[in-house]
C-alpha cells in the first residue's frame, strides 16, 4: 500500500520536487501575467449615465472604451434601414442593485428613469442591424466612446427587457380586464 | 386543483429529502442498516413525488390553467402544445423544480445500485446528494415556486403572486398570459435547458460519492472513483451536448454570426465542463498510478461548486448578461449554500488529506503522469482565467468602487494561448510512457507529423495569405490530429499483422477492445474538428452590409445575393412574418434561394430576426433581413456574412457525442447491477464484501 515514498533514501526525489514546485511556479506566474495583463488591456468602466458625465467634467474618462448602461426612451429610436444608422437617447438609472431593488425592481426603476424629466439623459449613435430587444423601456448596456459632441458612439449594443419574464406585470392588469 | 396536488407533492418531497439526509446519515453513522434502507425508501419516493409535481406543472401549462402564475409568465393561448410542454424549463420557477427533479431522478438511480462493493459509502452518497438536492427543493418551494397563484387585493390596481393569497386577496385569472419568451423558441433552446441540466446535476454523483470517501476514509481506496467513472462521463457527455446546443442556438437566433460571445451564462456552463474534462482525466492518472488524488478530490468539488454558481448566475442575473433573467430574492440562499458547500468540503478534505497520499511520487518531467498534471494546471487556469473575467465586475466594485468590466478580448487574449497548448499535450500526452519518456523515442515518434503539419500549414499560409496566428492554429491542429490517427493506425497494423484481419475489421475491433482508450482518442479528434471551426470564427470571417433594391446584388468572397422581393404572412405561435426571397449565386452560378426573415411576436410585441444559412463544409453563407421599405417593399438591407469552417463545430460535436458514447459504453449490459433489495449480509458496515 501506500508508502511514504517521500521519507525513502531515494536520491533525486528532493531535487526532483524541488524542479517540480518550480516548474508549478513558472506556470502560475505566466498564467497571473496573462491574466493581469488582459484584464489591464481590456478593463472598461461599467457607468450609470449620471456618473459618465461626472466623470466627463472632471476629465478622468480616459480615452478607453467605455460601458454604459441606463433606460431606452420610447419615442428617441430612429432607425435607417438603408444606412443601418441607430440612435436612441438613454435616461440615467440606478446601476446598484439595491437601488433597483428599493425602486421596486428593473421594471419600475426603468418606468421612472424613463418619466423623470430631470434624470440625465444621453444620446446613443450606433451602425449596424437594429437589435431585436431593442424597444421603449429597455435596460440598454452601450459599449464606444463619447464624442466632443456630447453623443455616445457605441461599437455594441445590449439590451434586457427585465419587464416581461418572470418578474413581470401580467398583460392585463385587473383595472383593465 | 392539479396545481394544488403538485404543491402538497413538492412540500412532501422536501419534507421526505430532509428526513433521507438525517436517516442515513444515522444509519451510516450506527451501521443500522434499516434506516439506511429507511432513507433509501425515502429518497425513490422524494424522486416519485417531485415527478408528481413536475407532472401537475406541465399539465397546467397544457391546460393553460392561468390562476397559476407560472403559466401565466410562460404560456399563452397561441402557444402550441409542444412549446407549452417546453415551457416547463421556459422560466425561472419551472427550469429549478425541472432541475430539482432531474437531480432527485439521479440520487434515485444511483441508490438502486448493487451496494455490496460500496456498502460503507452508500449512506453518506445519499445524505449528501440528498442534501444538495434538498436545497434546490427548498428554494423551489419557498423562493421561486411553480405553484404560486395570481392574487389580486380588491381596490388596487396590483396583482400578487404568492403561494398563499395575502389577507384581503382575491384569486385572479388573467384573460391570457405572456407566452414563451419568443427567442427561446429554437430546438437549440428546446433542447439546451434538459441537457445542461442533465450535465449540471448530474455531477452531483460523483461529488457526493468523493464527499463520502473523505468523510468514511474510503478515499485510502480508490474504488470511488471505478463506481463513478461512468456517472461522471455521462453527465460531462450532456453538459458537452449542452454547450453545443446553446452555441448553435446563439448561431441561429441571436444573428450576430457567432455560436460564442463570453457572456456570464455561457461562462457559467463552460467552467464546470472544464473543470469536469480535468477530472475525467486526473481520474485516469488516480486509478492507474495512484497519484493525483488530491487534484481528483478537489477537481470534483469544484466542479460541483461550479455547477451551482452557475445556477446561481444564471438564475438570479447576479451578473448582468444578454440573457433575459431578472436579479431576484434568490441571490442569498444561493450565496449562503455556496458558501457552506466550499467551507464545508475543503475542512473535509483538508482534515482527511492523509487518505489521500500519492503512491508514488512523479519521477520525471517526461513522463505521462507529468502531462496529465500539466494539462490538469492548464484547465485549472482557464477556468481561474473565465473566473475571473466574470466576476471582475464585482470585485472591481467591491475594492476600488468603480465598476469595471473586461470584454470578449479579455477572454480571447488569456484564454487562446492555454486552449493551445492543451490541444498541443492532447496530441503529444498519448505518446508519453509511464514515469518516464526517453526525448529520443518520443521525438522518432513525433518528427514525421511535426514536419508534415508544418509543410501543410506554411503551404496554406502563403496560398491564403493567413494571419501567424492562424498559420500556428492549423499547424497545431494538424499536428495534433495526425499523431492521434496514428496511434490508430499503429493499433490497427498491429493487428492487421499479428492477427491477420483487414484493416476495417482490424480498427473495428481496436476500437470495441479498447473502448476507454480509443473512445477518447474520437473524442480528441473532434475537439481537433471544432477548434478549426474557432479558428475559422477568429481569424477568416467577413462581412459586409448593403441595401437592395430589388433586382440589385452584394457580393462577398465569391458568393453573391440577389434581392427577388418580400413577402408578409401569418406564421404560427402567433406571429407575423417578415420574408425575403433572396438568390445566392457562386461565382456567377445559381445555388439555391434563400429566405431570412424577421418574425414577429404579436402578444410579446417582440421581434426576431431568423438568418438564412446556406452551409458547405469550406464555409456558410449567413444572411440577415436588418432593414426593409415599409410601403413599397421593394428595397431591403441585408447583412452577409461568411462564415468560414463553421460546419466543424457541429460535425466535431457530433464526434465527440460518439466518442464519449464509446467510451463510457458498459462492458455488459448493467441490468444486473440494478437491485431493489438491500439484502444487508450483516448489520455491520461491510466495507469490501464484493458481489
Amino acid at each position: 500500500m501506500a508508502v511514504e515514498t517521500s521519507t525513502r533514501p531515494y536520491v533525486g526525489v528532493s531535487s526532483q520536487r524541488f524542479k517540480f514546485l518550480l516548474g508549478t511556479l513558472v506556470i502560475l506566474l505566466a498564467v497571473g501575467y496573462l491574466i493581469f495583463t488582459a484584464t489591464q488591456e481590456n478593463a472598461q468602466y461599467y457607468l450609470t449615465v449620471e456618473e459618465l458625465y461626472a466623470r466627463a467634467e472632471a476629465g478622468t474618462l480616459g480615452d478607453r472604451m467605455i460601458r454604459v448602461s441606463g433606460a431606452v426612451v420610447g419615442e428617441t429610436i430612429r432607425y435607417n434601414p438603408q444606412t443601418l444608422e441607430l440612435t436612441f437617447t438613454i435616461a440615467h438609472m440606478p446601476g446598484d442593485p439595491d437601488e433597483i431593488d428599493k425602486a421596486g425592481g428593473l421594471g419600475a426603476a426603468i418606468q421612472a428613469a424613463v418619466n423623470n424629466p430631470d434624470a440625465p439623459r444621453l444620446q446613443i449613435y450606433y451602425v449596424g442591424p437594429k437589435p431585436d430587444l431593442l424597444r421603449p423601456e429597455a435596460a440598454a448596456i452601450v459599449t464606444g466612446r463619447l464624442g466632443e459632441d456630447g453623443i455616445f458612439y457605441a461599437e455594441e449594443v445590449l439590451f434586457k427587457c427585465p419587464t416581461r419574464y418572470d418578474e413581470g406585470p401580467l398583460p392585463n392588469s385587473p383595472a383593465e380586464g | 386543483m392539479i396545481a394544488d396536488i403538485g404543491l402538497i407533492t413538492l412540500t412532501l418531497g422536501f419534507v421526505l429529502a430532509l428526513y433521507a439526509v438525517g436517516a442515513s446519515l444515522y444509519g451510516g453513522w450506527r451501521g443500522q442498516w434499516k434506516w439506511v434502507e429507511s432513507a433509501r425508501n425515502a429518497v425513490l419516493l422524494v424522486f416519485g413525488l417531485l415527478t408528481i409535481s413536475v407532472l401537475a406543472v406541465v399539465y397546467s401549462l397544457i391546460r393553460l390553467d392561468l390562476s397559476v402564475a407560472y403559466v401565466t409568465e410562460v404560456s399563452s393561448r397561441a402557444t402550441s402544445l409542444f412549446l407549452r410542454i417546453t415551457a416547463l424549463w421556459g422560466g425561472q420557477r419551472g427550469s429549478l423544480l425541472f432541475w430539482s427533479w432531474l437531480m432527485a431522478g439521479f440520487v434515485a438511480a444511483v441508490s438502486l445500485r448493487k451496494w455490496e462493493s460500496d456498502r460503507t459509502l452508500m449512506p453518506y452518497v445519499i445524505a449528501v446528494a440528498t442534501l444538495t438536492t434538498s436545497f434546490f427543493i427548498f428554494v423551489v418551494t419557498f423562493f421561486a415556486n411553480p405553484f404560486a397563484r395570481v392574487w389580486h387585493i380588491p381596490g388596487t390596481n396590483e396583482v400578487v403572486k404568492a403561494v398563499f393569497p395575502p389577507p384581503g386577496a382575491e384569486r385572479f385569472v388573467p384573460v391570457d398570459g405572456q407566452g414563451l419568451n419568443p427567442l427561446l423558441r429554437h430546438f437549440g433552446m428546446i433542447g439546451h435547458p434538459p441537457t445542461s441540466y442533465i450535465g449540471f446535476t448530474g455531477f452531483v454523483i460523483p461529488y457526493s460519492f468523493a464527499i463520502a470517501a473523505l468523510i468514511t476514509g474510503e478515499a485510502r481506496k480508490d474504488a470511488w472513483l471505478r463506481t463513478t467513472r461512468r456517472w461522471t462521463l455521462v453527465a460531462w457527455l450532456f453538459l458537452s451536448i449542452g454547450l453545443l446546443l446553446g452555441g448553435r442556438w446563439a448561431y441561429d437566433v441571436l444573428g450576430w454570426g457567432g455560436f460564442w460571445g463570453w457572456d456570464p451564462v455561457e461562462n457559467a456552463m463552460l467552467m464546470p465542463w472544464l473543470t469536469g474534462t480535468a477530472f475525467l482525466h486526473s481520474v485516469m492518472i488516480t486509478e492507474k498510478r495512484g497519484m493525483l488524488k488530491v487534484w481528483s478530490v478537489v477537481l470534483i468539488i469544484l466542479t460541483y461548486i461550479l455547477v451551482v454558481f452557475g445556477t446561481f448566475i444564471t438564475r438570479t442575473g447576479l451578473v448582468s448578461s444578454v440573457h433575459a433573467f431578472a436579479r431576484s430574492s434568490l441571490s442569498m440562499p444561493f450565496f449562503i449554500f455556496i458558501g457552506l458547500m466550499l467551507l464545508g468540503s475543503l475542512t473535509l478534505l483538508m482534515k482527511r488529506l492523509d487518505t489521500l497520499k500519492s503512491d508514488h511520487e512523479l519521477e520525471s518531467f517526461v513522463s505521462r503522469e507529468a502531462v496529465f498534471l500539466l494539462q490538469n494546471m492548464l484547465f485549472v487556469a482557464i477556468t481561474v482565467a473565465v473566473f475571473w473575467g466574470t466576476v471582475f465586475p464585482m470585485i472591481s466594485e467591491l475594492i476600488t468602487g468603480d465598476r469595471i468590466t473586461v470584454g470578449p478580448p479579455y477572454f480571447n487574449k488569456v484564454t487562446g494561448p492555454m486552449f493551445a497548448a492543451l490541444v498541443l499535450l492532447m496530441g503529444v500526452a498519448p505518446l508519453f510512457a509511464w514515469r518516464r519518456q526517453a526525448a529520443r523515442t518520443l521525438g522518432k515518434a513525433l518528427w514525421a507529423p511535426f514536419v508534415v503539419a508544418v509543410l501543410f500549414a506554411v503551404a496554406l499560409g502563403i496560398r491564403y495569405h493567413m494571419h501567424p496566428a492562424a498559420v500556428f492554429g492549423i499547424w497545431l491542429i494538424s499536428f495534433v490530429a495526425l499523431t492521434t490517427l496514428l496511434e490508430f493506425w499503429k493499433g490497427m497494423r498491429a493487428r492487421m499483422s499479428a492477427r491477420k484481419e483487414d484493416p476495417l475489421t482490424a480498427l473495428a475491433r481496436l476500437i470495441t477492445r479498447n473502448r476507454r482508450r480509443y473512445g477518447g482518442y474520437i473524442v480528441h479528434l473532434a475537439v481537433c474538428l471544432m477548434a478549426l471551426a474557432v479558428i475559422g470564427d477568429a481569424y477568416f470571417k467577413q462581412e459586409t452590409q448593403a441595401p437592395l433594391r430589388i433586382g440589385e446584388t452584394l457580393t462577398l468572397n465569391g458568393y453573391t445575393i440577389r434581392f427577388d422581393g418580400l413577402r408578409e404572412y401569418l406564421g404560427s405561435d402567433g406571429r407575423e412574418v417578415l420574408e425575403a426571397e433572396i438568390s445566392l449565386f457562386k461565382d456567377g452560378e445559381f445555388v439555391r434561394v434563400l429566405r431570412p426573415r424577421r418574425d414577429y411576436f404579436i402578444v410579446q410585441q417582440q421581434p426576431v430576426t431568423i438568418p438564412a444559412v446556406h452551409t458547405t463544409f469550406a464555409a456558410d453563407v449567413y444572411v440577415l433581413l436588418v432593414g426593409w421599405e415599409e410601403i413599397t417593399a421593394t428595397s431591403a438591407t441585408f447583412k452577409m456574412y461568411w462564415n468560414p469552417l463553421i460546419i466543424w463545430m457541429w460535425t466535431g460535436g457530433i464526434l465527440l457525442i460518439i466518442g464519449t458514447l464509446i467510451a463510457m459504453w458498459p462492458d455488459r449490459m448493467a441490468l444486473g447491477d440494478v437491485s431493489y433489495v438491500l439484502r444487508p449480509t450483516t448489520t455491520q458496515p461491510q466495507p469490501s464484501a464484493g458481489g
